[in-house]
């Protein structure tokens, strides 16, 4: 219940402040261009391709939003000292945690949400099922709750703004390229590496608009993961 | 009308004095291997009203910090309202409100949503809120601007709204972290009068460096010491335990032809010998001018008119004496800052080396 009190209370923050609105736009933009690009300029894709295409793409815009909406989440509370109010509430740390990434989270969902007219232009114009529609926004609110859990990690571990954008940028990059790595090595590290990657193995069948149960386990549990571990950071914080 | 007593009734149960709300039991708090605060032992009961009166670096705000849940202790036994603070956090925060020194405001959002935001963080129920804010509100005085955005407010207002958050939840114990930092004296005094009405209904532990806001505010003093509770209770009694080891006087003079550094050698030649005179301080000359000194004595029993006498005779003009402020002295003398240089000089460095080492924590 505090958790939804905190996500209140950042959703306001977001939508008060020209952050949420500007990274939003900003995503929406990029995402508009790479489509049109694809859509009008090459003209050579069936409508599923263009819209596993539309999915590859949008998984783009949806990381970089992800990092730059969470950076703030727990970095700018300790950097301007309001993380004394959450830290002297009758609150576990957990509920801290759960309520900023609600926050950051329903925000990406909008974002995702205000794409749709994409999708419905190609579903228009050409012959796409509604599961490939539907399973392919699942995979993007997967991989962007999961986003939102690294840059939470990470806007825990500083209280810098932009150094938690980076140390999240970084900590994405490496778990994105594992799949690189993953071609590099020998059998059986592999197939472990390429199933730890973010995107590559376990994004591509939402992408193609195939729901397969494992890989919507990977994301919650890679969320689960980080956000487990943003809440341990800040358990620690009041040892130290 | 609102006063202190109607927005905080006396507790269920009624105020029990005596009965101890905050026990604390060989305290040590690190940061890395700097020790902070400890062995720190203590006890302050229902009601009081306790001031945490040391220097920059004492550990007034870590030992607060931890009453808060917001630190928790290297070790050591700390229990508020009969609840361990490592085992019973969630139940030591619901019954502390805690206004640090930095108060914790979202500048982006009105006073009354931020109280409403507080007040709901401390379980206070939907049907209380809007009474509770709306009380609070006015107790603090913040009814002109609860439709601000804090962002927008002064330094004052927004001193109001942190103090208006921690007792918004109306808490068992109140701890203030420095409440009159930065306000002007017509705000200092309303602070001291919502501090005061507190009184007997509630608990409340309030830290300063400033001696005088301790002694008006204040029932009983804690004088805090490299960690360690280096004196209690109330003004009176450090006033009549000081005074049987005598007072301080203040002293400037002038030595015509002289240099500053030679009118004060003079000075300190002549009053050494003096039967009642214990020590002679030489501090930087309080105004400019050729040959003036400054100096403080520390004397056992009165004899500043023989002070004044032997100084004039040896050619030394007299330009103001005076005992120093009483609390002022007192607190001085407790912490042996009068005239142990080399103490002073540890204390400097050690206490440089604990913020830096708490700003360094803070900022990894």
């Amino acid at each position: 219940m505090r958790a939804l009190t905190i996500a209140r209370r950042e959703l306001y923050a977001y939508l008060r402040s020209p952050l949420g609105a500007g990274i939003i736009a900003g995503a929406l933009l990029l995402d508009g261009v790479l489509f049109y690009q694809h859509f009008s300029v090459d003209q050579k894709l069936l409508s599923a391709q263009l819209l596993t295409q539309f999915f590859y793409d949008s998984s783009a815009a949806t990381m970089i939003a992800g990092l730059l909406l969470s950076m703030r989440l727990l970095a700018e509370e300790r950097q301007t000292g309001t993380i004394t109010l959450l830290n002297t509430a009758p609150i576990k740390d957990r509920d801290i945690v759960v309520g900023k990434f609600l926050s950051a989270f329903g925000m990406l969902t909008l974002m995702n949400v205000l794409t749709i007219y994409m999708p419905i232009m190609i579903y228009l114009r050409g012959k796409v099922s509604v599961g490939h529609v539907a399973v392919g926004y699942l995979g993007m609110i997967l991989l962007g709750a999961a986003v939102v859990s690294i840059g939470l990690f990470a806007s825990s571990l500083v209280r810098s703004q932009v150094i938690a954008a980076i140390v999240g940028a970084v900590i994405l990059a490496s778990l994105v390229l594992l799949w690189a790595v993953a071609r590099a090595v020998d059998p059986p590290f592999n197939t472990f590496l390429s199933g730890l990657a973010i995107h590559h193995e376990n994004y591509r069948p939402f992408m193609n608009g195939t729901l397969q149960f494992d890989r919507v386990a990977y994301y919650l549990m890679f969320t689960y993961f980080f956000l487990l571990s943003a809440t341990k950071v800040l358990e620690a914080r009041r040892w130290r | 009308m609102v006063t202190p007593e109607s927005v905080f009734p006396a507790l269920p149960g009624s105020l029990i004095f005596g009965k101890p709300v905050i026990e604390i039991q060989e305290l040590y708090k690190y940061y890395g291997d700097r020790r902070a605060i400890g062995p720190l032992s203590t006890r302050i009961e229902q009601g009081e009203v306790v001031g945490l009166l040391g220097l920059n670096g004492a550990g007034k705000t870590t030992t607060l910090r931890v009453l808060a849940c917001d630190l928790l202790p290297t070790s050591g036994t700390v229990r508020v309202a009969g609840f361990d603070v490592v085992e019973r956090p969630d139940e030591v925060r619901a019954k502390v409100g805690y206004l640090p020194d930095r108060p914790p405001l979202y500048d982006d959002m009105t006073v009354r949503e931020y109280l409403g935001y507080a007040a709901k963080l401390r379980n206070v129920s939907k049907a209380d809120l809007s009474r509770r804010v709306s009380d609070v509100e006015e107790l603090t005085e913040l009814g002109e601007v609860r439709n601000q955005l804090i962002g927008s407010l002064s330094h004052g207002y927004r001193q109001r709204v942190g103090i208006a958050q921690s007792i918004v939840h109306r808490p068992e114990l109140v701890v203030l972290d420095e409440p009159i930092s930065g306000l002007d004296p017509v705000q200092i005094m309303e602070m001291r009068e919502l501090v005061r009405g507190l009184r007997g209904t509630h608990t409340v532990v309030v830290s300063s460096h400033i001696l005088t806001e301790i002694s008006e505010t204040c029932d009983r003093i804690l004088v805090i010491d490299e960690g360690k509770i280096a004196w209690s209770g109330t003004e009176a009694e450090l006033s009549s335990n000081l005074k049987q080891e005598g007072m301080r006087v203040g002293l400037t003079l002038r030595q015509a032809g002289a240099t500053s550094a030679a009118a004060a050698e003079a000075a300190r030649a002549v009053l050494s010998p003096l039967d009642g005179v214990r020590d002679v301080e030489i501090l930087e000359p309080a105004e400019p001018g050729e040959g003036i000194a400054t100096l403080r004595i520390a004397i056992s029993t009165d004899v500043r008119d023989l002070v004044c006498q032997t100084l004039v005779g040896a050619g030394l003009g007299v330009l103001q004496l005076g005992r120093e402020r009483e609390l002022e002295s007192m607190f001085l003398e407790l912490l042996g800052e009068g005239t142990d240089q080399p103490r002073r000089q540890r204390r400097k460095k050690k206490s440089a080396e604990i913020t830096a080492a708490a700003d360094e924590k803070g900022a990894s």
